[in-house]
């Protein structure tokens, strides 16, 4: 760098320093080469002609303004320095300019590109005339005619309460559910939904609350928890809301309602929960008593089935079969115990005590329960 | 561009002063306004004034004349208008209190009346809001509760409508429609009670069903023990004497017989037992 301050290499400097791209300016480097001023100059006005040029001095800038003020482009008259910028052949760019800018401006404004879902309503100094269908739409040029472009078939969803909060919603049988919902809707007839009402999207959610509070007050607080019962109320809200909107001739279109969720207040929740715990301690004891039921049952079968079967064998030889099993089962009986014979009359019994304790030490034989068979 | 100016110097000042007064004599009614003219500070015509079954695109809305200067131009809203009734308690005729939220749609049908006494649409919201408040208080408080949530509510609603609509008419207003949005127990005693209320009927429930539960498996047992019965019966029937002596020999078995958890038995025979006919004689 030559000079002292940063910004002010002289021009011949600058062409071989860092600066030059500051300084390339349009108008060539025919001025540039007379454009040697003796102080520093800024770098970052493109260098022009010494009358066009404008001077990092604050008083030069006021001063090349004249007394006229802030210059207006293409502005009647014009400060004496301000010269429009020529076409080749000394006409004027004016005429081009304008004439850009109004086909500009027909084109934007008269030109509609109305997407598949939308429709455009069309209004003459404010006054409806017609509605755009999707496609391409030419009208009167602003501010002839202006266009508001619209969704329409789009769904369009509420959900109510839109945050996460608890809203309670007394039922017919003065109780509280917490309730919450979508709605879901769009624009039937996009000009009743422009100009009769004046907060569309509020109403829609207004008449839905007012429609959902009507309906679950005609329910109970169970039928509100039951599939069906919610079924029901969706139906009841949706044609009551449509209702209601028609009666607003509001154009708008009510395609469903949902119930997202039916939750018994918090403050309740736990008594809630032990009616689940009640149904599935029934379903146990039920279950339970049919356990039992089946096992009664079984053995009351496997038991007259064992003794048909034997019965079937007694019956072809009474006498025998019931003393081979009289004898069997003695002969396991008595086989397993201790058996004393005592002479009928006049014998003296005893428990033999020390006999007893002696056998308990003894670890117990195998058991040989012999059902009979 | 000076000769311009220069050459047509009265002519381009004429075009500006027709513009300046041509903007000051026309206004634009859009589609969703009425407009009232007055003629200092006399209403002498509407434009676009509301009326019922006309179809859009045939009303008086668009560019339309006046006098500039001497008349001036109040626009109304043609649209129907919302009006929220924020939370008041209501009592009902059996004491109970409830909070209700309710709102109001209206639509101004007299713009010059409108202009006239409330002058803007939000005089008429504030004019209209204690008459909405009183009708509503007048006529819920006369339902019980339960009716109040219930079917009788449209009945009561098309009552408010109508009383709303009569006063609402002074101020050149006509109420579409009145609905309750909103109506809550006040936090408290009402809501607490209603709570409890709630809890003990589910626990009454609870309990009813843990007793139908009990029942129902009492039931089946009994069933079981009755069908079991019967297929003893049945078998057993066919002879009874053998069934005893049958069952008698398994009962010795099971009682006699050596086994866990049983006593010890000891059997004092006489030797005129029958199990011992034989050792006897010898036969």
């Amino acid at each position: 760098m030559a000079g002292k301050n940063p910004w002010g290499g002289n021009k011949g400097d600058g062409g071989s320093d860092g600066g030059s791209g500051d300084d390339g300016g349009k108008d060539g480097g025919g001025k540039d080469s007379g454009g040697k001023s003796g102080g520093p100059r800024n770098p970052w006005l493109p260098s022009g002609s010494d009358d066009g040029r404008r001077s990092a001095k604050i008083e030069d800038i006021f001063k090349n303004r004249g007394p006229e003020g802030p210059r207006r482009i293409g502005g009647g008259g014009g400060p004496p320095n301000f010269r429009m910028p020529q076409r080749p052949g000394g006409k004027s760019w004016a005429p081009v300019i304008v004439l850009f800018v109004v086909i500009a401006w027909l084109a934007m404004t008269s030109v509609h590109f109305v997407q598949p879902k939308e429709q455009g309503i069309v209004t003459t100094f404010g006054k409806y005339s017609r509605t755009l269908q999707p496609g391409t739409g030419l009208t009167l040029p602003w501010p002839f005619q202006n266009v508001e472009v619209e969704q329409v078939s789009t769904i369009r969803v509420n959900k109510i309460p839109e945050g996460g909060e608890q809203k309670l919603i007394l039922t017919g049988d003065q109780n509280l559910v917490d309730l919450s919902y979508l709605i879901r809707w769009n624009i039937k007839d996009l000009k009743q939904y422009r100009f009769q009402l004046a907060d569309p999207d509020r109403t829609v959610k207004e008449v839905a609350e007012a429609a959902m509070r009507a309906s679950v007050a005609e329910r109970t607080l169970d039928e509100t928890f039951s599939g069906a019962g919610r079924a029901e109320i969706e139906e009841r809200v949706r044609t009551r809301m449509q209702a209601i909107l028609d009666a607003y001739r509001s154009g708008i279109a009510v395609q469903g309602v949902e119930i997202a969720k039916t939750d018994p207040p918090a403050e309740v929740n736990e008594a809630f929960k032990d009616v689940t715990v009640a149904e599935q301690d029934a379903d146990a004891a039920v279950n339970t008593a049919r356990g039992t039921a089946q096992q009664i049952l079984e053995r009351a079968q496997g038991e007259t089935i064992a003794f048909d079967k034997v019965y079937e064998q007694y019956r072809q030889a009474p006498e025998v079969t019931r003393r081979r099993l009289y004898y069997e089962t003695m002969e396991r009986v008595l086989s397993q115990t201790d058996k004393t014979i005592v002479e009928s009359g006049g014998v003296q019994t005893y428990l033999p005590l020390p006999e007893i304790r002696k056998r308990a030490q003894t670890p117990p034989a195998a058991p040989t329960s012999t059902q009979g068979q | 561009m000076e000769n311009i100016w220069e050459n047509h110097k009265l002519s381009i000042m004429a075009v500006f002063a027709a513009i300046i007064v041509f903007s000051l004599s026309v206004v634009i009614v859009p589609e969703e306004q009425q407009a009232v003219v007055v003629r200092t500070g006399e209403p002498v015509r509407t434009i676009n004034r509301f009326k019922p079954d006309q179809p859009y695109g045939a009303t008086g809305a668009g560019m339309v004349l006046k006098i500039p200067l001497l008349e001036q131009v109040q626009f109304v809203d043609k649209r129907v208008l919302s009006m929220v009734m924020e939370r008041e308690q209501v009592l009902s005729s059996d004491q109970q209190r409830l909070l209700v939220d309710a709102y109001a749609r209206f639509r101004i049908i007299d713009p010059v009346r409108m202009v006239q006494t409330a002058g803007t649409t939000d005089g008429v919201r504030n004019q209209l809001e204690p008459i909405l408040n009183s009708v509503l208080r007048q006529e819920l408080g006369r339902r019980t509760f339960a009716n109040m949530l219930t079917a009788e509510r449209g009945q009561a609603m098309t009552n408010i409508r109508n009383n709303l609509d009569v006063q609402a008419r002074e101020y050149g207003a006509q109420v579409i429609d009145v609905r309750i949005k909103q109506t809550d127990l006040p936090d408290g005693t009402p809501l607490d009670s209603a709570f409890r209320r709630m809890r003990t009927d589910r626990e009454r429930e609870a309990r009813t069903i843990r007793a139908q539960g009990e029942r129902n498996a009492r039931v089946i047992r009994a069933e079981a023990d009755a069908e079991a019965a019967r297929v003893y019966a049945d078998s057993f029937g066919k002879d009874p004497g053998f069934y005893d002596f049958y069952r008698a020999m398994q009962s010795y078995d099971t009682t006699f017989a050596k086994g866990e958890g049983q006593g010890q038995s000891n059997i004092i025979l006489s030797p005129d037992n029958d199990y011992l006919r034989q050792f006897r004689n010898g036969r």
